[in-house]
């Protein structure tokens, strides 16, 4: 394995040995075509809790749950859904479901994939008992919230029903054309027999039914790597293209970086703030820049005097306009951003950059400062609450896009504004959630399934567990609930953007850009490419 | 001298537990609920805010889950740490690799601070000491974050003498640039410290007697002005034992070395209380002990310091 070998000495004898080895150093394969016997080392994160997929809620578990495992559906690089274990996903009505598996299918244990390996998996997932993390993606099935309610003891949902071995049926508590897309995400995944009589010890070591596999048992070096090998018996559109994936993980990725262009690390999924004016340069062409289906955004909470009302809406909107994107995108983020034009993100399908209202998000300096004068006439701004922008300065690098904001508003409406950084993402979080912050908050969306109504849904419905602007809009909430029953996604999604001309209207958040993974490889591999969630499609990377 | 020793062991309970209280307390007076930093981003469902409060005992009041923390530890049990894992399970971990980092970095200071300040205080106001002196001016005012990067991306990327990055299980020659960045400020220090003694001791009545007496230059300068000189640098190097193994974030980060600063860190982010205190506590009773081998080493530098 190629970060495993010994790193030369670094003493006085071996700065004379390394002018006589510097020689037998680099790659003595000739470059031709594709090379399936590599195996591949890639930079990732600590998983932050055993692998139970319904208890992974972070990017470091999820890389690795993607490839150990495989759900129902998988999607493609554009994000269309593509059956894996399913042989079919029947609906009538966009309620009740009827879902066929695949013959033969087993995991890594020997042991068959059936139905109850699913829904015995979801269940537990639900059950509030549980206290799983992504207990929240089985709301939409009937019976979710009697398990799912805070002390409860019901170990089962009511709407899953096991017909045979490899069939079951899934009953919604209301209809939803988008449900079938959902399935691809971790929280689907299916669970071999006995994984739950002790999830801890399972979650160490997972045995799943994905393309890859943990090398073996103990793969999982705890802060250091988990290294990953082909399932053989996998066959399915995920085939792996390479001997094996070892996630290498690193505290940041300004050190990874040092590693990718030394080529001790073959993949880096997310080139370095400090690097982003550099890595073109310093990779040549091993580089990529993929739109994914993410965005960020500023909320505004509607609990703060000055931003609720008439003249809150038209200030939303004076402060939207005030705010140059396109500068932003291209000076801090050297292009790694697209500026916003709605609220979910381009990758998408139903995406359209040009809905009703999306004027609001044209920087647009005078007629802000006539809103805002508008807004003042209606009702004086108090000046005693002036606006902060709350980020956290413990992971991500917000603070330099966060000022720039800061000066556009300042700027153009000529009013009081700062960034309000808070040591710890937990200290932040605890503020939206008991909606007691005192300004507005950055936020963003990343998508767990390719589906617009996961960005609308959970972030602005009323009471939805992501709602941090507290945006209250019945006439919203009905559209959603329209969009999504309707008789297919392609329906659904224009009346999802009709629930959008509404938010791009009252602006309960400020959307800003769109998301770019930047990544780049290592001169020892090829075939890189990301997917439509901004992870390389690790299965497809070959050796050179 | 074992009589003094047993008394010092004995000061370690007391030590140890307002260590530990003090430590919890702290962590626990962090603005923001630790279940929000499992949540995520996302945040979880009521009903799965509650299960983690239960499972993590953070719905007791603050003395009630000091005294669970007290009661598993008096059992040798640490607990989880929010991840699931257990925290002894993760001090084994990164220990060995921060103590072998730390111990490096220990030696790297001591055998050149020592050396080097000898021959710039013997040739007082010459080129070599003044040069010494305004290398480790240098080093000193140059934050640590920058002299790192610096190095690993000379001598790791560009000259490529050395993997810019340690594996999960380093060896001692992939150590070998960490210790150095880690050491490098306190190596300045031992410098300075022990070039001001030799000046102040060199000129001492004894050494004149001595050399009075026709001892050789060697056995003067090692015996007589070295070994008086050692009692301010040794009480230096025992103090940065401690901070070298606990203060080592930034070195760790760069050259990702799994070890004690960077785990402390992130326990400290998180919120995790049991985490947090048992490293600090670990952390204390190295620093403890330390103290206690210094305190020795002066009865074998000094013969008049005497304990009983």
């Amino acid at each position: 394995m190629r970060f495993a070998r010994n790193s030369k000495i670094l003493s006085v004898a071996a700065i004379a040995a390394f002018t006589l080895s510097a020689c037998g150093g680099g790659s003595d394969e000739a470059a031709t075509g594709e090379n399936t016997d590599a195996v591949i080392v890639v930079d990732g994160s600590e998983p932050q809790n055993p692998l139970i997929p319904t208890s992974t809620n972070e990017v470091g578990g999820g890389a690795i749950l993607d490839l150990v495992f495989a759900g129902l559906v998988s999607y493609d690089a554009e994000g269309a859904p593509q059956n894996e274990m399913a042989e079919s996903i029947e609906t009538e009505d966009a309620q009740n479901y009827t879902i066929t598996l695949k013959e033969g299918k087993t995991f890594t244990n020997g042991d068959p994939v059936t139905a109850s390996s699913f829904v015995d998996a979801w269940n537990y997932g639900a059950a509030a008992k549980n206290a799983q993390l992504s207990s929240y993606f089985f709301e939409s099935i009937a019976g979710y919230d009697e398990a799912a309610a805070e002390g409860s003891t019901v170990e089962t949902m009511s709407g899953l029903t096991v017909v045979d071995d490899r069939t079951f049926t899934v009953a919604l508590s209301q209809p939803e054309s988008d449900w079938p897309l959902r399935l691809g995400y971790s929280a689907f995944y299916p669970l071999p027999e006995g994984a739950l009589a002790d999830p801890a010890t399972f979650g160490e070591n997972p045995v799943g039914n994905g393309p890859y596999k943990f090398a073996a048992e103990g793969a999982w070096q705890h802060n250091q790597q988990i290294e990953l090998v082909p399932n053989d018996e996998y066959e399915g559109p995920q085939e792996a293209q390479n001997a094996g994936v070892t996630f290498k993980i690193y505290q940041n990725d300004t050190t990874a970086y040092q590693d990718l262009i030394s080529d001790n690390l073959d993949v880096l999924k997310t080139i370095p703030t400090s690097d982003i004016k550099n890595f073109k340069n310093d990779l040549g062409d091993r580089w990529i820049e993929s739109p994914y289906a993410g965005n960020q955004t500023i909320a505004i909470p509607y609990y703060l005097e000055n931003w609720d009302g008439e003249a809150g809406k038209l200030r939303r909107q004076a402060l939207s306009m005030a705010i140059n994107r396109e500068e932003i995108t291209d000076v801090i983020f050297n292009k790694g951003r697209t500026p916003a034009k709605e609220f979910t993100a381009p990758v998408l399908d139903g995406f359209s950059e040009d809905l009703p209202g999306s004027e609001n998000l044209e920087y647009n300096p005078e007629q802000a400062k006539e809103l805002w004068a508008e807004a003042e006439a209606l009702e004086p701004y108090d000046t005693a609450e002036p606006l902060t922008i709350a980020y956290n300065a413990d992971k991500g690098d917000h603070k330099t896009w966060v000022e720039a904001v800061v000066n556009n508003i300042k700027n153009n409406l000529g009013i009081e504004v700062s960034g309000k950084p808070y040591a710890t993402f937990k200290e932040v979080r605890t503020e939206a959630t008991e909606q007691t912050l005192t300004g507005a908050l950055r936020s963003g969306w990343q998508a767990d399934y390719p589906s617009l109504a996961n960005f609308l849904g959970p972030i602005y419905t009323t009471g939805a567990g992501s709602n941090d602007a507290v945006y209250e809009n019945p006439e919203f909430d009905a559209k959603v609930s329209e969009g999504l029953a309707a008789e297919s996604v392609e329906a659904g999604n224009e009346t999802m953007n009709e629930a959008q001309e509404m938010l791009l209207e009252d602006l309960p958040a400020l959307p800003l850009w769109y998301q770019v993974a930047q990544g780049g490889w290592s001169t020892d591999v090829e075939n890189v490419d990301f997917g439509w969630n901004g992870v390389p499609l690790y299965y497809a990377i070959t050796g050179k | 001298m074992a009589w003094y020793i047993f008394r010092r062991f004995l000061q370690l309970i007391p030590v140890f537990l307002g260590a530990t209280l003090l430590v919890y307390f702290l962590v626990f007076s962090l603005p923001g609920d630790a279940t929000a930093a499992i949540c995520g981003e996302r945040g979880c469902t009521p009903g799965v805010v509650a299960g983690l409060r239960e499972q993590y005992n953070l719905d007791e009041p603050f003395w009630i889950q000091y005294l669970l923390y007290l009661k598993g530890l008096l059992t040798f049990d640490l607990g989880t740490n929010f991840s699931g894992r257990p925290i002894a399970v993760i001090i084994a971990e990164v220990f060995p690799t921060t103590a072998k980092l730390a111990l490096m970095a220990l030696a790297f200071e001591a055998v050149f601070g020592i050396a080097f300040g000898l021959i710039a205080g013997m040739r007082k106001g010459k080129l070599f000491d003044s040069s010494v002196l305004v290398l480790s001016l240098i080093v000193i005012a140059v934050p640590i974050f920058v002299l790192g990067f610096l190095m690993q991306f000379l001598i790791g990327v560009k000259l490529g003498w050395t993997d810019p990055t340690v594996s999960g299980d380093p060896t001692f020659t992939e150590l070998l640039l960490p210790a150095v960045v880690l050491g490098l400020v306190s190596f300045a220090y031992v410098l300075r410290l022990t070039r001001t003694s030799i000046i102040e001791n060199i000129s001492a009545d004894y050494v004149r007697t001595a050399t009075a007496k026709g001892l050789s230059r060697k056995r003067v300068v090692v015996v007589h002005v070295l070994r008086n000189s050692m009692i301010p640098v040794v009480t230096f190097l025992g103090a940065d034992l401690g901070a070298l193994m606990g203060g080592a974030i930034v070195t760790e980060g760069i050259f990702n070395v799994n070890g004690v600063g960077l785990t402390l860190y992130r326990a400290v982010l998180n919120g995790d209380g049991p985490m947090v205190v048992s490293i600090v506590t670990f952390l204390i009773l190295i620093f403890c002990l330390a103290n206690l081998l210094v305190d020795l080493l002066y009865a074998w530098l000094d013969p008049r310091i005497r304990y009983a």
